[in-house]
């Protein structure tokens, strides 16, 4: 169990790389790069293998006999004391927690093997395809961070870490994609894609909150065992809201109608990304959430409806993009779109296994088609275009027969991958709620025609006809170093043998996958189903699937795969230089639109972004801007204006009444009066202390001569000596006036030098 | 010969307290107005010690008290006049102006 115990040691040991190279990348040797950042990744595989296996071992004790095995670290979030609580729908207190905690059961083992696998793969690839970049660590880096978030997201064990995985691996894409940020196309397609995953993960917050509203919790197993315990209507409107919430976050994290278009400019980021992370790993995270969360869809049958509906849109919609694109990554990328397409389809019928098997499928052949068009790239000197590719098959060999199975895988050819799992998909959307589904089988066949199209017209426009390059180009074509061609040869050995896992029973398998999967998918099932038994019977099921429908079903798709093969060995076994596609030859029009991506991107512009005009109206993000700045300037700053225009008027008034008023006739008006008032009194103070001392003896006098009787004599004395003072006072004064006087003209007159 | 009676100190007291007081009204130099005050005062303390002399010490008492304030104030009164006369270089009543309003 050593492993499984320690099962945290899987996302902590990219994560590791990723740090190294954060802080010591700059000055470390690109072979101790290579020694760190692959290294920690095949740690991690053969750690995920130990740990899967040992997981085998241990569900299949009777004690927890297909149980999950549930580690929890510690609480991230919240509280586990019990007193952080919030009200939940049915009004009882719910802990606000999340556990810092990794869950491992079937579904989540098989994500932990493909992206490890195909992980520890790619980075071996990128060794060489990136050797001569810039930046070398920093991909490195990168990639590992990638893988870590990748991690986090498959092994959390509730939906806040997923979140923080799912968050992860956007920001790592949107790293990656930009790789090359000094190309403004190339942070332009950046810029795309984390703004239109972040309207997937606004739906899929919304979603978690719901369901942690409604649950009260939202770890994996408690959601699901509430969900699976009955106590919840099928169709209950609230779970229905949560589903689709959900559902919005899986289109935008894997690429689905509407929120599909960031994937193929996705493609502008180093080939080993396209292969890791929108090919084999990161896309399928919304396949994964929703597998995840089969038993909140299953009590929500519109979710389920409208996620097999958005599924076989999506898959014809992007495979007939596909037939005409010229950029070898772009084909592939609609690829990766119509094939999750199929994934979803399949999850929306109900057939969760069997999407996760496509999944599973897909990521080996996929990753390889990338690859192998990065080898191609790689040995085209950079150029992309399959237009001035051609008759490559002699030149890189490796390249070309790894590319071949996976293509042949891709487009269905039994007995490889893709035949056994699209064909899963495609019987079961035939069969399921007893072929009400039938019209979105009718897509999913034409898809699958489309695609082998597409994929065979790639391979001959790449490998076959007429060489169609420039000599100087011609002459660098080499066979890519052993890093990348040793990963390519395992991929396509995947490719061809990952299919026998899932044989159905109809051609003598025994579907193991899916028996694999089943408690994750059919849990409780019975407990469940026991109340209705006409609904569901996994026996009665598996003996309609070898009735001769089967068979002549397989049959149909097979023949279609070699069909659209065909077509393409028709139109494009000869391709010479300027040579005219077939469709644009016949009906311009639709190859016109079909290039230019049925201009979905332009219809964004116009209604979403609003980059281009609608008429003389901007509608979108950006005529938002326009109207708030509208708003802003006219409303907002009008009203400020206006209230400073106010305030500036009533300061006016009240500067005048101040002034006026309180100083003027309050203030200084006693002031004034008290002055006037004190003139008189003050003349009496004219600051020589001996008059002071003379007026004090003679009142002094005055008193005497009052006692005496004497009163009117002294007043006649007194009245003589203040007249002489007086007249004493004004002579003096006239005096020195006149001195005063001289003094000026001496003054003067010295001054003219008189 | 007649007998010194208080009324003989009494005048010489008056005589002492004009003189002081013509003084203080009329010497321009402040250090003789001092000079004057300090009559005045001598005046009184006369009076004081004349009476104390027919009806007990309290008036001596009160002589001693009038010649310790007499000193404290000549050496107060000395004191602004040192500090008024580095201001404006005089010691002339006339210009000692600064009290008015």
């Amino acid at each position: 169990m050593f492993f499984l115990d320690h099962i945290w040691l899987i996302p902590l040991l990219p994560a590791l790389g990723a740090a190294m190279m954060f802080f010591f990348g700059r000055k470390m040797q690109k072979s101790a790069v290579n020694a760190v950042c692959v290294g920690v990744v095949v740690i991690a595989f053969l750690w995920a293998s130990g740990a899967v296996l040992q997981y085998n071992r241990w569900q299949a004790a009777a004690e927890h006999y297909h149980q999950p095995f549930q580690q929890i670290l510690y609480t991230w979030l919240g509280s586990d004391t019990g007193h952080l609580t919030y009200l939940t729908h049915s009004g009882t207190p719910a802990a606000f927690q999340a556990d810092a905690g990794f869950l491992l059961d079937p579904l989540s083992s098989i994500w932990l093997l493909f992206v490890t696998g195909v992980g520890m793969l790619i980075h071996i690839y990128s060794t060489g395809y990136m050797a001569h970049e810039g930046g070398y660590y920093r991909f490195f880096g990168y990639l590992n961070l990638f893988m870590f978030s990748m991690l986090v997201l498959i092994l959390g064990n509730n939906y806040a870490v997923l979140f923080v995985g799912w968050e992860g691996v956007g920001l790592c894409s949107y790293l990656l994609i930009g790789f090359y940020f000094a190309r403004k196309s190339a942070s332009d397609a950046a810029n795309k894609a984390f703004i239109v995953n972040r309207i997937g993960d606004a739906g899929f917050l919304l979603g978690m909150f719901t369901l942690a509203w409604y649950f009260g919790s939202l770890r994996f197993v408690d959601v699901n065992h509430l969900a699976r315990s009955g106590q919840f209507q099928i169709g209950d409107p609230i779970l229905t809201a949560a589903a689709l919430l959900l559902f919005v976050g899986a289109c935008g994290k894997s690429a689905q109608l509407p929120l599909y278009v960031w994937l193929p400019d996705a493609m502008e980021g180093p080939t080993p990304v396209s292969a890791l992370i929108h090919a084999a790993t990161m896309v399928t995270a919304g396949v994964y959430m929703v597998a995840r969360s089969n038993a909140i869809f299953l009590l929500a049958p519109t979710a389920m409806k409208t996620v097999a509906i958005v599924g076989a849109l999506t898959a014809i919609f992007a495979a007939s993009i596909g037939l005409v694109q010229n950029d070898i990554k772009r084909v592939l990328a609609y690829s990766t779109v119509s094939q999750l397409g199929y994934m979803f389809l399949a999850l929306g019928v109900g057939a969760f296994a069997a999407g996760v098997f496509h999944v599973f499928t897909h990521a080996f052949f996929k990753a390889l088609l990338f690859l192998g068009s990065g080898s191609v790239i790689h040995a085209m000197s950079g150029e992309q275009d399959m237009r001035n590719f051609g008759n490559l098959h002699r030149k890189i060999p490796i390249t070309h027969w790894t590319m071949f199975v996976a293509t042949l895988a891709i487009a269905g050819i039994f007995p490889l991958a893709g035949f056994f799992s699209k064909d899963e998909i495609l019987w079961q959307a035939w069969s399921s709620e007893g072929g009400a589904y039938r019209f979105l089988w009718l897509i999913g066949v034409i898809t699958a025609f489309m695609t082998a199209f597409y994929m065979f017209r790639l391979m001959f426009l790449t490998f076959h006809g007429k060489p169609r390059m420039s000599h100087e180009v011609e002459h660098h074509i080499h066979e890519s170093p052993g890093s990348m061609t040793m990963p390519l040869v395992v991929l396509a050995v995947c490719s061809f043998c990952a299919g026998w896992l899932g044989v159905p029973h109809s051609l003598g398998g025994s579907n193991r996958f899916e028996k694999f999967l089943e408690p994750v998918f059919a849990k409780e099932a019975p407990l469940f189903h026991a109340e209705e038994p006409g609904q569901f019977a996994a026996g009665k099921k598996e003996e309609a699937r070898t009735s001769p429908t089967e068979y002549t079903l397989m049959a149909l798709s097979l023949g279609l795969a070699v069909g659209g093969w065909g077509l393409a060995w028709k139109v494009y076994r000869g391709a010479d230089k300027g040579y005219v596609e077939p469709l644009a030859a016949e009906v311009p029009p639709v190859y016109t639109a079909m290039l230019n991506k049925y201009y979905v991107d332009e219809g964004y512009d116009y209604l979403f972004t609003g980059r281009r005009k609608l008429g003389r109206v901007r509608l979108g993000a950006m005529g938002l801007g326009e109207a708030s700045s509208w708003f802003d300037s006219r409303v907002i700053d009008g009203t400020v204006n206006g209230a400073g225009w106010m305030t500036r008027a009533f300061s006016t008034i009240t500067i005048w009444w101040d002034r006026w008023i309180i100083d003027g006739l309050l203030v200084n008006g006693p002031a004034i009066m008290a002055r006037m008032l004190s003139y008189p009194v003050k003349l009496l103070q004219w600051g020589l202390v001996q008059w002071y001392a003379l007026i004090m003896v003679f009142g002094l006098l005055g008193f005497m001569a009052a006692e005496m009787g004497l009163l009117i004599w002294f007043g006649w004395i007194v009245g003589g000596v203040v007249a002489a003072i007086m007249l004493y006072f004004i002579v003096r004064l006239i005096a020195r006036r006149a001195e005063a006087n001289r003094g000026r003209k001496v003054a003067a007159a010295r001054a003219t030098g008189d | 010969m007649t007998p010194i009676t208080p009324i003989h100190y009494l005048i010489l007291a008056a005589v002492l307290f004009a003189l002081g007081t013509i003084g203080v009204l009329t010497r321009r130099n402040v250090v003789i107005v001092l000079m004057s005050i300090e009559l005045i005062l001598n005046a009184v303390n006369l009076n004081l010690v004349a009476f104390s002399r027919m009806w007990g010490i309290n008036g001596q008492v009160f002589a001693i008290f009038v010649i310790t304030d007499a000193a404290a104030e000549a050496a107060v009164g000395l004191g602004i006049l040192i500090a008024f006369f580095r201001n404006r270089e005089t010691v002339n009543m006339d210009e000692v102006d600064l009290l008015k309003w």
